[in-house]
This record gives C-alpha cells, structure tokens and sequence, in this order.
C-alpha cells in the first residue's frame, strides 16, 4: 500500500499498532480529496454553462464520451470519499451496537447510488450513440 | 484488578462543551458538517441522473422541483457548502503537507476559506444566471 511508508518498520513488521488499516484510509481520503478537486471544478463549471439549457442540449452533452468518463470518474471518486468520511464520522460518535449497522448501511447505499449513477450515465451516453 | 475492569465510568477530559467558539474550532467542525451534508446533496446528484436517463418527463418533474422555491434555496445552500468543504479540504492538504501551522498563518487561511467560499458562491450564481438568461 501506498501509505505504508507513513508506518514504523516495528509497526509494519508486525502488522499491529494503534492505526491498523487507518493509514490506508487516511491516504486513501486524501487521493479522492485531490482527484475531486479538479473533477469539482470541472462539474460547477459545466453546470454553470448549462444553466437554462434545455433537455435535448444536457442530454447532448452528456453524451460525449469526455463527459460520460469525467461524470463516471466524479461519480466512484466522490462516493468513495463519501464512505471514508461517513465511516470516520460514525465510529467518532456513535459507540453503541448500532455502529456496525450504521457502517454496514453507509458502505451499501453508497456503493449502490454511485452504481444507480453509473448505469445512468452510460444509459443516456449509450442512448446518445445509438441514435448517432 | 477489578478496580480496572471496563464497567468502571471514567471521567472524560473537558472537551468542547467549555470553549468559547473560535474560527479554527468553527471551522473544523463546519467542514465536518457540509461533508455530511454534501453527502446528502450527492444521492440528488443520482437522483438528477437517474432522473435524465429516464427520459424527457421524469428529467422536467426534477427540474421543476429544484426550480421552486425551496429547491434553489437548497441548491444556494448546496453550493456554499460545496466551496466551504471545497476550500476547506484544500487547507486541510496544505496542512498535511507540513505547512501552514502557525497559529498566525492559520487565522489567515481560515479567513480566505470564509471569503473565498462566499465570493465563488456569489460568482457561480451570478454566472448561472447570466448563462440562462442568454439561452
């Protein structure tokens, strides 16, 4: 992993310590808050330039295959940051049983929106090239 | 041992119940709460999706939805959130690089988030606006 070189060689050797897998974690936050920044950017400006446009134009544009790869790219970045940031909030507040099932439900809605996003992404892209 | 068995309620430090609120605690909390809240404006993004590749009708019902009244209130709401967890996060990269820790630096940056995320609010909306009217 990528944020072992963050870890003691004791603390890698022997696989234990305070963090455990947190140092991935925290890695892994970080690489998807530096990807979402462009992909952010990229997304309010398209949505600016798109303001009162009509359906025909936004289906248009959504089915360029640059666009159809950044919303993708946007879509698993940004559920995957959302997982690791719920997943921190969680376990600093909630302490009871219902902490696991908090995480459970968390890990599966998010993976299943950024799914549902996906094959709408590709639906209307598809759509798009068909019809070309 | 038995006086350190885990049933034993011990006391916990002073923690932010005895603070008076401070931009760096302001802050740090703030950046919390629009990732929580963000996170929810995320499953309308699905929803939007879902909503245009399901076809003319469907995509017309969401639009009127976030065209109402309530709905540009929420989409004004989303988009100060989305720069203050935007500008925020990127002070939050800076700082994982080591830099910017001293406390003078760090009322500095917290300002420019505050500002910053104000003034890309008001220009996104600005420049939303200018785009519909000339469609």
């Amino acid at each position: 992993m990528v944020g072992h070189r963050f870890r003691s060689p004791l603390g890698l050797a022997m696989g234990l310590g305070s963090a455990k897998s947190g140092v991935g974690h925290w890695w892994t936050e970080r690489v998807t808050a530096v990807a979402l920044i462009p992909l952010g950017v990229w997304f309010a400006a398209s949505l600016i330039a798109h303001s009162g446009s009509s359906y025909d134009a936004f289906i248009g544009w959504m089915g360029s295959p640059i666009t159809a790869v950044l919303m993708i790219l946007l879509l698993i970045t940004l559920f995957w940051h959302i997982t690791l940031g719920l997943q921190v909030v969680i376990e600093d507040y909630v302490h009871s049983g219902a902490k696991i099932w908090l995480l459970l439900t968390t890990h599966f809605v998010c993976f299943a929106l950024a799914v549902a996003g996906i094959v709408a992404t590709l639906r209307i892209a598809v759509g798009v090239w068909t019809v070309i | 041992m038995e006086h350190l068995s885990n049933e034993h309620i011990r006391p916990l430090s002073p923690n932010i119940q005895i603070y008076r609120p401070q931009l760096t605690s302001v802050l740090s909390v703030v950046n919390r709460i629009t990732g929580v809240f963000l996170s929810a404006c995320a499953v309308f993004l699905v929803a939007w999706l879902v909503a245009a590749a399901s076809g003319r009708e469907a995509y017309s019902r969401f639009h009127d939805c976030i065209a109402s009244w309530p709905g540009q209130f929420f989409l004004l709401a989303s988009t100060f959130a989305f720069f203050l967890h935007f500008c925020g996060g990127i002070r939050h990269l800076v700082w994982d690089t080591g830099r910017g820790f001293e406390l003078r630096q760090i009322y500095i940056s917290g300002w420019i988030v505050v500002a910053a995320s104000m003034a890309l609010t008001l220009a996104c909306w600005l420049a939303s606006l200018l785009m519909a009217r000339q469609v």
